[in-house]
């Protein structure tokens, strides 16, 4: 039988092992037993190892076996992956223009461009939501959101 | 008595009538659970009262149980993974026209098995917990160390992946400040890591922006099929309860039995439930045809579980699932200390929110028989309009938690860690047990080698913590026993 490749499982595997790298070279840097018992290095060390022959175990278990037939539908990941993009562009724009803003500007993107809705109802969802958020959360309960160059 | 003199106050009976009505409409929605709800919610908990807040998250928790049936009879589409079995005979009493009768029977299997679940925490937490005070150091490692055994080996196909998921849990639980020596560990010199990472920010990111992400991936919003009209008969019929008089029962004690265990979960007790009514039934050739059993049996049994699963979440600290690890969390952050002394030095929260369970059940009764062509409604919101609301929620959650951005963004961070998790099989319920036991179980390790001096014998030396280390082997050893392996898969598999 021709040994074919998990390339998921591979990859992942691979990643994990590299984590587990990590972890060991940094706990080795760490008391692992002192006079009072163990220090920081001795829990980690020994979750570092049993990780590392883990994913020693998924990389070489994953070479072996049978490539699965499930197609990779790179589409559905692509759109999910667009709103994760989204989501961290509207996070990283919370410092300079506010939750009320950053948040609108996202819940346009996901109704106009993943959903198609017309550019008027998504505009009005956007617009409905961000001001839903702002009334409930810092003016009726007093939980404070990040605000930026507008105030809010 | 003390109990509903804390669970009859207005504020908590409010947030119990909250909880129970958000725990339906969020077992209703197909794709958002009850683990990404409470875990969104929880931060917004932190300005009420603990037992207002206990009351409400473990509102939501049984009150999905009951709207998950709603959907797999209407719609042959189950709202939570305990209702898949539901589908089997639910949906098929819906097609015969008995869509009433088998919403009105699964109500109340879920009220007699959930109140049934309730007394048996009422019942065994108490002396459990006695049991538990006779623990030390290397029982509590071992205990935490079997109940991510059980996790692992109930938590996927792979239990490799499952054990790998369980370390990084643990590796993320070690990152910050190391108490015993004051050493910074895993900060990558970012001082807002030396306090740790936030089991909040984790939660909602693995839960509730990963199923956003996963939810997203459609093109088109998902086609809600149209709610039946006609469920005016509602109650079913006095046959019906006879047929169902064993099925009562059997939800009730495998539910609350399986709940008990960690990892097991409502899945597996809704299945056993089912299987078990199937092999005494008379009738049995019919199951799956819409028999009325086939519809109590599961409904009942993942509502019992709810009580089962709060039994070694309360008295040992050990949450069994990924919903009882964010409950763990919550009543951490409050400041509580779950485990042998919690029922003793909190009877109030305790036995409040136990007589809260009575009420919230007969709540979803009352609620559950009426209102279930309204509650059925909620599956018509649009998902362009929810989807951007559950991230926003999430974002609230995370920046009113800790007023960080930095924590908003490790929010993303943990969101797409969790969708990748998904898309490559790796469970998330033993990461986030790992995350929420990686503290407790590092400390437990420490002083039970601090009494030793070193010498890891006392793990075996000691009958208990020998006993509860030898099982988590066996079950760590189990993908090695083939025939016993592929029960498990098979079991995961159905």
């Amino acid at each position: 039988m021709a040994r074919k490749f998990g390339a998921a499982d591979f990859y992942s595997g691979l990643v994990l092992a590299a984590l587990a790298t990590y972890i060991i070279v940094q706990a080795r840097q760490w008391e692992y037993l002192g006079p009072d018992g163990p220090g920081p290095g001795f829990f980690p060390l020994w979750y570092g190892i049993a990780m590392a022959a883990l994913s020693g175990v998924l990389v070489l278990s994953s070479a072996w076996r049978e490539k699965s037939a499930e197609r990779v539908e790179w589409q559905k990941i692509g759109r999910a992956l667009a709103v994760w993009f989204a989501l961290a562009v509207s996070v990283a724009a919370l410092k300079p223009l506010g939750f009320v803003a950053s948040f609108a500007a996202l819940t346009f993107f996901i109704a106009a461009v993943m959903y198609r809705r017309p550019l008027a109802l998504a505009a009005a969802v956007a617009a409905a939501s961000a001001a839903a958020f702002y009334v409930l959360f810092p003016l009726a309960l007093g939980v404070p959101l990040p605000a930026g160059v507008f105030g809010f | 008595m003390q109990g509903f003199a804390v669970a009859l106050q207005p504020a908590n009976l409010l947030w119990c009538l909250v909880g129970v009505v958000l725990g339906t409409v969020v077992g209703i929605m197909p794709g958002l659970g009850p683990p990404a709800t409470i875990a969104m919610l929880l931060p917004l908990t932190f300005l009420m009262n603990p037992a207002g807040a206990m009351i409400m998250l473990a509102g939501i928790y049984y009150g999905a149980k009951y709207g998950g049936s709603t959907t797999s009879i209407l719609l042959n589409v189950p709202g939570e993974s305990a209702s898949v079995v539901t589908c089997l005979d639910g949906y098929q009493m819906a097609r015969q026209g008995r869509a009433g009768a088998a919403l009105g029977i699964a109500a109340i299997a879920s009220f007699i098995a959930g109140t049934v679940g309730v007394l048996g925490l009422m019942l065994v937490a108490p002396p459990l917990a006695k049991v538990a005070l006779s623990f030390s150091s290397p029982e509590y490692f071992a205990l935490m160390a079997l109940g991510l055994a059980m996790v692992v080996l109930l938590a996927g196909r792979s239990m490799v992946k499952a054990l790998l998921a369980m370390l990084a849990g643990l590796w993320i639980a070690g990152i910050g400040t190391d108490l015993f020596s004051t050493t910074s560990r895993f900060t990558f010199g970012r001082m807002e890591l030396l306090s740790g990472v936030d089991f909040v920010v984790v939660a909602i990111g693995v839960f509730a922006i990963a199923e956003v992400l996963a939810n997203m991936e459609a093109r088109e919003e998902t086609r809600l099929l149209p709610v039946p009209k006609g469920l005016r008969n509602l109650l079913p019929t006095v046959q019906d309860l006879k047929d169902c008089r064993f099925a009562f029962a059997n939800g009730s004690v495998v539910g609350f039995l399986i709940g008990v265990l960690p990892g097991a979960g409502s899945t597996i007790a809704s299945f056993i439930s089912y299987g078990l009514e199937k092999a005494v039934s008379r009738r049995r050739e019919r199951f799956g045809t819409g028999v009325v059993e086939g519809v109590a049996a599961p409904e009942g049994a993942n509502n019992s579980e709810t009580g089962g699963a709060l039994v070694p979440l309360l008295t040992l600290g050990i949450p069994g699932s990924g919903t009882t690890a964010v409950l763990l969390a919550a009543l951490v952050l409050w400041g509580f200390k779950p485990g042998p002394l919690f029922i003793p030095e909190n009877p109030a929260l305790f036995w409040g929110l136990v007589a809260s369970m009575y009420i919230g059940n007969v709540m979803l009764l009352i609620l559950n028989l009426p209102l279930v062509p309204a509650f059925a409604q909620v599956l018509r919101a649009p998902a362009f309009v929810l989807y951007p609301v559950i991230l926003g929620i999430s974002i609230v959650g995370v920046y009113s938690a800790s007023g960080s951005l930095f924590d908003v963004a490790l929010l993303a961070a943990f969101g797409l860690l969790g969708y990748v998790m998904r898309k490559l099989d790796y469970p998330a319920a033993p990461l986030i047990l790992g995350l929420v036991l990686g503290g407790a179980m590092e400390r437990a390790l420490r002083q039970s080698l601090m009494m030793s001096e070193g010498s890891l014998s006392i793990l075996v030396a000691r009958p208990i913590s020998a006993v509860m280390l030898s099982l988590a082997l066996l079950i760590l050893l189990i993908p090695l026993f083939t025939k016993v392996n592929a029960w498990r898969l098979r079991a995961l598999d159905s």
